[in-house]
């Protein structure tokens, strides 16, 4: 259809109201929501968009999937107005529109959600959706009332009164999307929603989801998570390098369809086949416990269950006498074993990894590392002991970003050969094993003068994952190794993973992808507040069950049951 | 490889070249607007530079500035930025001066005592202010400006007569007491009344080879430069953060200390009144224009001093000497934000060729290339 389609039916209301149900015919003469036509966009040095184009019917969930890197985001935010395409057209209900800024597209009615919540922690939620649309309702009775109707419309559940440092994750979404909605959103994008939820939480998202459908609203759902977009969108569009590469009707495609649609070519499997676990144990952690330093409870909370009163002061009480990040934490890994450890962001992952490298000093509890206690060693002489770290963050914690690749492969092993010897650098080898490494791990690179800002999120991975490597570690910190990694690298980097493992290396492996972890590990742990709370066989378990074992909803060892395992993503 | 290195040293030079040529046009527009001819001001400085007295002058400015820029460097490498190189200069050659006019030792001896006493009067002066930042987290930058004042006000009551200061006769000027000659730095002097090189200098030319050394090719300077390049990388690769910014403190303090050292070795062998005050000042924009690296300070180090040392006969032809510390400053603001554009530039053009080679399968053979 043109976008200067004649006959169009006039735009929607701005906001909607409870009545509105009946205001907005969504007939098939309607022009679509979104209309992106010939969308071009180069960018130095990663995937560009390139000549993408995507019809969004009104009233409907539109679902676009694509690999990490895949341009997904690129294009969201063009649609967005964060960023100019080079080329092409954005058709908004069926007038052409070019945006600026934000701004422009909230007000032709567009909202988005971003994958990473931009909420103030110490404001109430009322607070937080009026905060720079104060304009519209107000920031009084009105604006309350406003955010109660809209909640209500949409079954949305939000307390407007609520600190938002008291919300889970699951709520702290809702109030995100309320905010999107009380600015007048028609058209709402979401940027990987479900990337931080369990699958029960998932289920209330689709719920709200098909509740803003059914009052004519329009959702472009982002994902790469094919199990969840078949549940919820009623239209497929598959991303691959930079340019949509067809679509997909979601009550006929399956799984492994649109896996291939989107990889171009047959998918990779975390799937490790054979045991090589031995009965030597390499790491033991014995009531490992860390107490947060002031009293303001920052890490979120998860809820799966609509809020209530009561969870909220427990909360409250907890955070007043210094929570416990990590609550009496004991593990061992053997020589050989994959320990994965599942758990919702935020409830100590990071903590044990900080605690482990000695980056954090934990209040009690001791830590051994082949048989010598490192519970009171330096960050360095941990790292000189075998401990090797892939980190959650790798620009944070991994690279000197604007430093080049060989600098970047002596961070961390500073003191190790061949990097220096008695206190002296020696560029001349470090360079050398810097090429080594870019050779025998595929990193994609011109040359290792570059600065590691310059290669895609997959080569600094195997950057990374390749320095570690090197120093033939006894134990790896592996935190989300393949998060924001495009799929050929995310293979690579599994094998090397396991290639170690079989030769006895002991692996802690923290990842938000549960087929990874599934996939990957020999044992699984389930954290949760800090907890260890629930071990399982990865063998038998489903993403489901650890998905209720991450809420907390249960705990010990849980059983898994092979009928269920059937339904899980494809990956 | 060779494309990548030619181009990052353009890119290098382009953000000075770019801040002196604006900061020249803008102190050019200054003197229009004021009346005055822009262009002679100029040829009578650069006349200046061509007699000897005012090179040995200028040679002599510039291993001052060095020191102390140095001094600043070590720092701004690891995100400090130690304002207090003044203060910590002020006191270090006070407190210096009055231990080598207090003692007689045999020649080398006495220097060296000296030298060693201004590097950890300096060097306690900066490390006040790196305790209060590892145990307390006070900025650095509020504790060495306090710093500052503080020294200030110390040097003005350890100088009193009544305390240490010395008042020679038919003088309003106090000093810390003549050091004897046993303590005076040799110096090469240039004949026909122009003037003593002080032999500090080469000194400082020296440490700026050591400062290259230590930052470039040891794991200290490793470990500093990945502090300042990103902190949370550099803790999580067994950097001890608290210990480096104490380290880089004292480090900082101790060249502060030793930027006094030319001139009370060289020349004045006293600690006086009218001993020259903001040189550390003047060493952040140094340190600034000259990239931190130790070739381009000694080239920004040139610059500044021409600029004090050809100037100071502008008054005489009319013109206000002070348009060089006009110049002075624009070039601060100038560097800043020319070093800044041409630093994201830089990144971007870099991502873009990166991006271009691997499309052009420009890429290092991987094994499985090879094998393939």
């Amino acid at each position: 259809m043109s976008p200067w389609h004649d006959n169009f039916a006039p735009p929607c209301p701005p906001a909607p109201t409870p009545s509105g149900q009946g205001e907005c015919v969504i007939n098939a003469s309607s022009p679509p929501a979104v209309e992106l036509h010939g969308i071009t966009k180069r960018f130095p040095g990663v995937v560009a968009n390139k000549d993408i184009a995507i019809t969004v019917r009104k009233g409907t969930v539109h679902a676009l999937i694509g690999e990490n890197g895949a341009g997904k985001s690129t294009l969201m935010k063009i649609l967005y107005g964060m960023q100019k395409p080079d080329e092409g057209t954005i058709a908004v209900d069926g007038e052409q529109v070019t945006f600026s800024s934000p701004g422009d597209a909230i007000a032709r009615g567009i909202g988005m959600v971003h994958q990473h919540f931009m909420l103030a922690d110490n404001l109430t939620v009322l607070e937080n959706v009026v905060l720079g649309g104060e304009k519209l309702h107000g920031i009084g009775a009105k604006a309350r009332k406003k955010i109660l109707e809209i909640s209500d419309q949409y079954g949305l559940g939000v307390r407007p009164d609520a600190l938002v440092e008291d919300l889970g994750v699951a709520d702290r979404q809702r109030v995100e999307i309320l905010k999107v909605l009380y600015r007048g959103a028609r058209i709402l994008i979401l940027d990987e929603p479900t990337a931080v939820l369990v699958p029960q939480e998932v289920d209330a998202l689709f719920d709200n989801l098909r509740e803003l459908k059914s009052e004519g609203l329009t959702v472009i759902f982002i994902s790469h998570k094919l199990g969840e977009v078949l549940k919820v969108a009623d239209d497929i569009t598959v991303i691959r390098r930079g340019t949509t590469v067809g679509t997909a009707d979601p009550r006929t495609a399956t799984t492994k369809q649109l896996a291939e649609l989107m990889v171009g070519s047959e998918l990779p499997s975390p799937e490790t086949r054979e045991s090589t676990v031995t009965d030597v144990p390499m790491l033991q952690v014995r009531n490992l416990t860390l107490s947060e330093a002031g009293a303001v409870a920052a890490a979120p909370l998860t809820s799966a269950a609509p809020p209530d009163p009561a969870r909220a002061t427990t909360v409250l009480e907890e955070s007043t006498e210094g929570r416990k990040l990590l609550d009496d934490v004991s593990l061992t890994i053997h020589k050989g074993e994959i320990l994965g450890i599942a758990g919702v962001e935020g409830n100590g992952q990071t903590e044990l990894i900080e605690a482990l490298m000695g980056m954090a000093t934990p209040d009690s509890g001791v830590i051994t590392l082949d048989g010598r206690d490192i519970s009171r060693v330096s960050v360095r002489k941990r790292r000189e002991g075998g401990i090797g770290y892939i980190p959650e963050d790798r620009h944070r914690h991994g690279l000197l970003l604007e430093a080049p690749l060989w600098e970047n492969r002596i961070l961390g092993h500073v003191t190790e050969a061949p990097n220096s010897k008695r206190g002296v650098l020696d560029p001349k080898a470090a360079r050398k094993d810097t090429e080594r490494i870019v050779r025998e791990y595929d990193v994609r690179t011109p040359g290792i003068d570059v600065t590691a800002a310059s290669l895609s999120g997959g080569n600094q991975q195997k950057l990374i994952v390749g320095r570690e490597m090197s120093h033939a570690p006894k134990f790896l910190i592996a935190a989300h190794p393949t998060r924001g990694v495009d799929v050929g690298a995310q293979a690579q980097i599994w094998d090397a993973i396991r290639d170690a493992r079989r030769e006895g290396l002991a692996v802690l492996l923290i990842s938000a992808d549960l087929d990874e972890l599934i996939g990957l590990s020999d044992t699984l742990r389930v954290m949760y507040r800090g907890k260890l709370v629930a071990d399982a066989d990865p063998a038998t378990i489903t993403p489901e069950e650890l998905g209720s074992a991450m809420t907390g909803a249960a705990s010990g060892h849980l059983e898994g049951t092979e009928e269920q395992s059937e339904d899980g993503d494809a990956r | 490889m060779m494309k990548f290195d030619k181009d990052r040293l353009i890119l290098g030079a382009a953000g000075p070249v770019l801040a002196l040529v604006s900061s020249f046009v803008l102190t050019v527009l200054v003197l229009l607007a004021t009346g005055l001819d822009p262009i002679e001001p100029i040829r009578i400085m650069i006349e200046n530079a061509g007699y000897s007295d005012i090179q040995v002058l200028i040679v002599n400015q510039t291993g001052i500035y060095y020191l102390a820029a140095l001094a600043v460097a070590v720092g701004f490498r690891m995100n400090l930025f130690n304002i207090g190189v003044d203060g910590q200069y002020r006191l270090a050659a006070m407190v210096s001066a009055l231990v080598g006019a207090s003692v007689e030792l045999p020649g080398p001896l006495h220097i060296l005592l000296i030298v060693l006493v201004a590097m950890l009067t300096g060097a306690f002066w900066s490390g006040i202010a790196g305790i209060l930042k590892t145990t307390r987290g006070v900025s650095e930058v509020v504790s060495t400006i306090m710093l500052n004042a503080i020294a200030t006000s110390l040097v003005a009551w350890l100088i009193l007569p009544k305390n240490f200061g010395v008042q020679p006769e038919g003088s309003n000027n106090l000093t810390t007491g003549e050091i004897a000659e046993s303590g005076w730095f040799p110096g090469i002097d240039m004949g026909q009344g122009n003037g003593v090189v002080y032999g500090f200098t080469f000194v400082a030319l020296a440490l700026g080879v050591v400062y290259w050394f230590v930052l470039n090719r040891t794991r200290f300077g490793f470990d500093l430069r990945a502090t300042g390049a990103s902190e949370s990388a550099a803790q999580a690769s067994g950097v001890d953060a608290k210990r480096m910014i104490l380290t880089s403190m004292l480090l900082s303090g101790a060249l502060a200390g030793l930027s006094g050292m030319p001139t009370l070795l060289g020349e004045s062998h006293t600690y006086s009144l009218d001993f020259p005050v903001g040189v550390g000042f003047t060493a952040i924009t140094i340190a600034l224009l000259g990239r931190n690296h130790p070739v381009g300070i000694l080239f920004a180090a040139l610059l500044f001093a021409f600029l004090d040392k050809a100037s100071s006969s502008l008054d005489t032809f009319g013109y206000p000497k002070e348009i060089t510390k006009i110049m002075q400053g624009i070039i601060v603001i100038a560097v800043v934000v020319s070093y800044e554009l041409v630093r994201r530039y830089g990144l971007r053009r870099q991502q873009q060729k990166v991006g271009e080679e691997l499309a052009a399968g420009g890429a290092l053979k991987t094994d499985k290339e090879v094998s393939a």
